[in-house]
């Protein structure tokens, strides 16, 4: 299973990006193998407009099975998210990718 | 590290004011970020220093290199927006018409059209009168904000938050309901509706509403000038009791506002009653509640 | 181009809220008394002005931008759309293509690059234009759905509306969207006078000294009106004293004046001094209208 988050950072203790569009890095975490893998997601952040339906696109490429994010996709980035066989948790700001892993597991993370 | 977004929808109600205000009481814990920049104003509350100054890029602008054109006119044909012209027999491109699409590039036989960043203003990060520090922006004629002059302002906000160690950062929201106010919205951990009781301060209350929701945050509002009008002081009243909103003051019509704005001044400098203790209340329960909302999950 | 009876009035300020709603429906309002007008809300994120006026619509359409819209049984996903726009209006995801009209520019990039048509520009409803009437006054406005963002194209053509079917109107108020961006520029553009409202506070100068940046850059005419006077400083009018800039009138400021705005009411029946100072900026209209004709 791989789980994506919009990071802040590239390692377990970097805290979640609370955006989705304009978020610094996106991480995904593959729990078969173990692995984190790091995507730079400067390029999008620097979009004048419609920063969230460009991080979709690539969240679509990595397709992860689960998302763990902030205060959750806008509008456009929800349209293109619902096309794609994935769940999606918020509510993950002020954590690190590894207490958010764990919140994740525990269930207190909100799903929407 | 917190940040908490302060957003009205409809302007003149007092929002860049208040925010001001909280900024003074906050003093050295709070990074002001001033993302309202169509009418950037805060700083002149603030004493900036304009320690740091660079320039802005956001979207594209076209232009044409007129060495290698040779006038074929594609461009022309392919522009929905009017912004290519002939003058002198030389196709040139008007930067303020120009949307900044890239067609005119794309079919350019000669490649001679070329998509420049468009510099769309400055931003500034100053050190202010409260012992702390902010970051604004001010954008040029003609020019609109966006969602990323909006972040690349909160970015720096929370660079300097992170450095200096600070606990809140404090944004003046953009207006209106379109990209700028939802990237103002990103990331926040609480909100502030700052409204006026009349008919326009509760329809654009409800239109901006509408976002904070999307975005699952936590938001309390202030009423300002409460007792112009009562009825619609209810009515705003019972639209924050049945959406959960945080009713968190009534603020009284007061000119003394503007007297303090006269001397550069926000109104908890200014007077040293009423207002300001309302307003001391009022900050004390927004950071209550901004911490109160992380404890939560 | 439009007519050349129609004298068009922009009303305008940099900062938002400092009354030019106000100014716009009480102007209209008086100049109804005795002669027909058009009043325009181009502010059409927000248009407010209908809030001051019970009239009967006449007309109602809707407004349009063009959008793709796509065609799967043609499309070969090659990519080609979505690399072409360059305002993430368009993507593709596995095999399927998403169109945001919100976010779409209408450039037609990705609709003519397309090399199987695919992409077809259809239009997309994004508000309606309503005209209502009053007496003597005729009140248009454009109001966009909400959430939609690309106001230029409503604002061009609630004017060429108000053009074609009010050609003989000599007078018409254009209600501006407040700020200095592309909106304020298209409301303004064609405007044959300015009028800028401020509030004689240290934000309202500032947003005043961008508002008339706007104005040079746009070569237009223009004079200042003062809401709100008696608070503040001397600041706005020192600055336009010494820049030549006319003054047209000074509002008082008054709490019983932001009584009778939030419940939705006109002020000058209640103010002659408001009244007199609306007919003098009528007047100064009036008489640059003159200036034109000679």
């Amino acid at each position: 299973m791989k789980i994506a988050f919009t990071a802040a950072g590239k390692d377990w203790d970097a805290m979640i990006d609370p955006r989705f569009g304009r978020t610094e890095y996106i991480v995904i975490y593959d729990d078969s193998s173990d692995e984190l893998s790091v995507i730079d997601n400067s390029a999008v952040k620097n979009e004048a407009h419609g920063a969230g339906t460009a991080t979709s696109q690539k969240i679509f490429e990595l397709s992860p099975d689960i998302l763990i994010t902030g205060n959750g996709p806008g509008d456009n980035a929800a349209k293109a998210l619902e096309k794609m066989n994935m769940k999606i948790f918020v509510g993950a700001q002020d954590l690190t990718l590894k207490q958010a892993l764990e919140a994740y597991r525990k269930g207190s993370l909100k799903e929407c | 590290m917190k940040e908490i977004v302060v957003i009205s929808g409809k302007g003149g109600t007092g929002k860049t004011s208040l925010t001001a205000s909280f900024g003074i009481m906050g003093a050295k814990d709070v990074v002001l970020a001033d993302c309202d920049v169509d009418a950037a104003d805060m700083h002149l509350l603030m004493q900036p220093d304009f320690e740091v100054a660079e320039d802005f890029y956001s979207g594209e602008v076209a232009y044409i290199n007129q060495s290698n054109c040779t006038s074929c006119g594609l461009c022309q044909d392919v522009c929905r927006f009017d912004a290519i012209s002939l003058h002198n027999e030389q196709y040139v491109i008007s930067p303020l018409d120009c949307e900044g699409c890239g067609y005119c590039a794309r079919v350019c036989p000669t490649e001679t059209i070329i998509n420049n960043d468009l510099l769309v203003g400055q931003l500034f990060v100053s050190n202010v009168k409260t012992g702390g520090q902010m970051v604004h922006a001010r954008l040029g004629i003609g020019a609109d904000n966006s969602g990323k002059l909006v972040a690349k302002v909160k970015d720096e906000a929370k660079v300097l938050a992170l450095k200096n160690k600070k606990d809140y950062i404090l944004v003046d929201g953009s207006p209106g309901v379109g990209c700028p106010v939802v990237s103002s919205l990103s990331g926040a951990s609480f909100v502030v509706l700052v409204t006026e009781p009349s008919v326009s301060g509760l329809h654009d209350l409800k239109r901006v509403y509408e976002l904070v929701k999307k975005f699952n945050i936590k938001a309390g509002c202030i009423i300002n000038k409460a007792d112009v009008n009562s009825d619609k002081q209810a009515e705003i009243k019972r639209f924050l009791m049945d959406e959960g909103i945080e009713h968190l003051i009534d603020l009284p019509y007061d000119e003394n506002f503007t007297k303090a704005m006269t001397l550069g001044q926000t109104i908890v400098e200014y007077e040293n009653q009423n207002l300001t203790s309302l307003l001391e209340q009022t900050w004390e329960k927004i950071k209550q509640l901004t911490n109160q909302n992380n404890r939560e999950k | 181009m439009t007519n050349q009876q129609t004298f068009k009035i922009a009303i305008a300020s940099g900062k938002g809220g400092t009354g030019k709603t106000t100014l716009s429906t009480n102007l209209a309002a008086l100049i109804a008394e005795r002669e027909e007008v058009v009043l325009v809300d181009l502010d059409v994120e927000e248009p407010n002005s209908g809030l001051f006026f019970n009239g009967t619509l006449v007309h109602e359409e809707d407004n349009h931008n063009m959008t793709p819209n796509w065609d799967e049984s043609l499309c070969t996903l090659c990519g080609l759309c979505q690399e072409v726009c360059n305002f993430n209006a368009i993507i593709q995801l596995g095999t399927s293509i998403l169109v945001y009209p919100k976010l779409c520019h209408s450039c037609y990039a990705c609709s003519e690059l397309c090399p199987v048509n695919a992409l077809p520009m259809e239009p997309t409803q994004i508000g309606k234009l309503r005209d209502y009437k009053l007496g003597k006054l005729h009140y248009v406005e454009s109001r966009l759905n909400i959430g939609e963002e690309q106001a230029v194209s409503s604002i061009a053509k609630t004017k060429k509306y108000v053009a074609e079917k009010y050609p003989n109107v000599s007078l018409a108020i254009f209600d501006s969207p407040p700020g200095t961006s592309c909106p304020v520029m298209e409301a303004t553009k064609d405007a044959d006078y300015v009028i800028l409202v401020t509030e004689p506070t240290p934000f309202g100068f500032h947003d005043l000294k961008l508002a008339i940046e706007t104005m040079h850059e746009l070569k237009k005419s223009f004079g200042v009106v003062i809401n709100r006077y008696g608070i503040g400083n001397d600041e706005v009018i020192n600055y336009c004293k010494a820049e030549g800039i006319d003054i047209l009138a000074k509002i008082p400021n008054s709490r019983q004046i932001a009584e009778l705005y939030s419940e939705g009411h006109l002020i000058y029946p209640s103010f002659p001094e408001v009244k007199t100072a609306l007919s003098n900026i009528l007047e100064h209209c009036l008489s640059i209208k003159e200036g034109e004709r000679i």
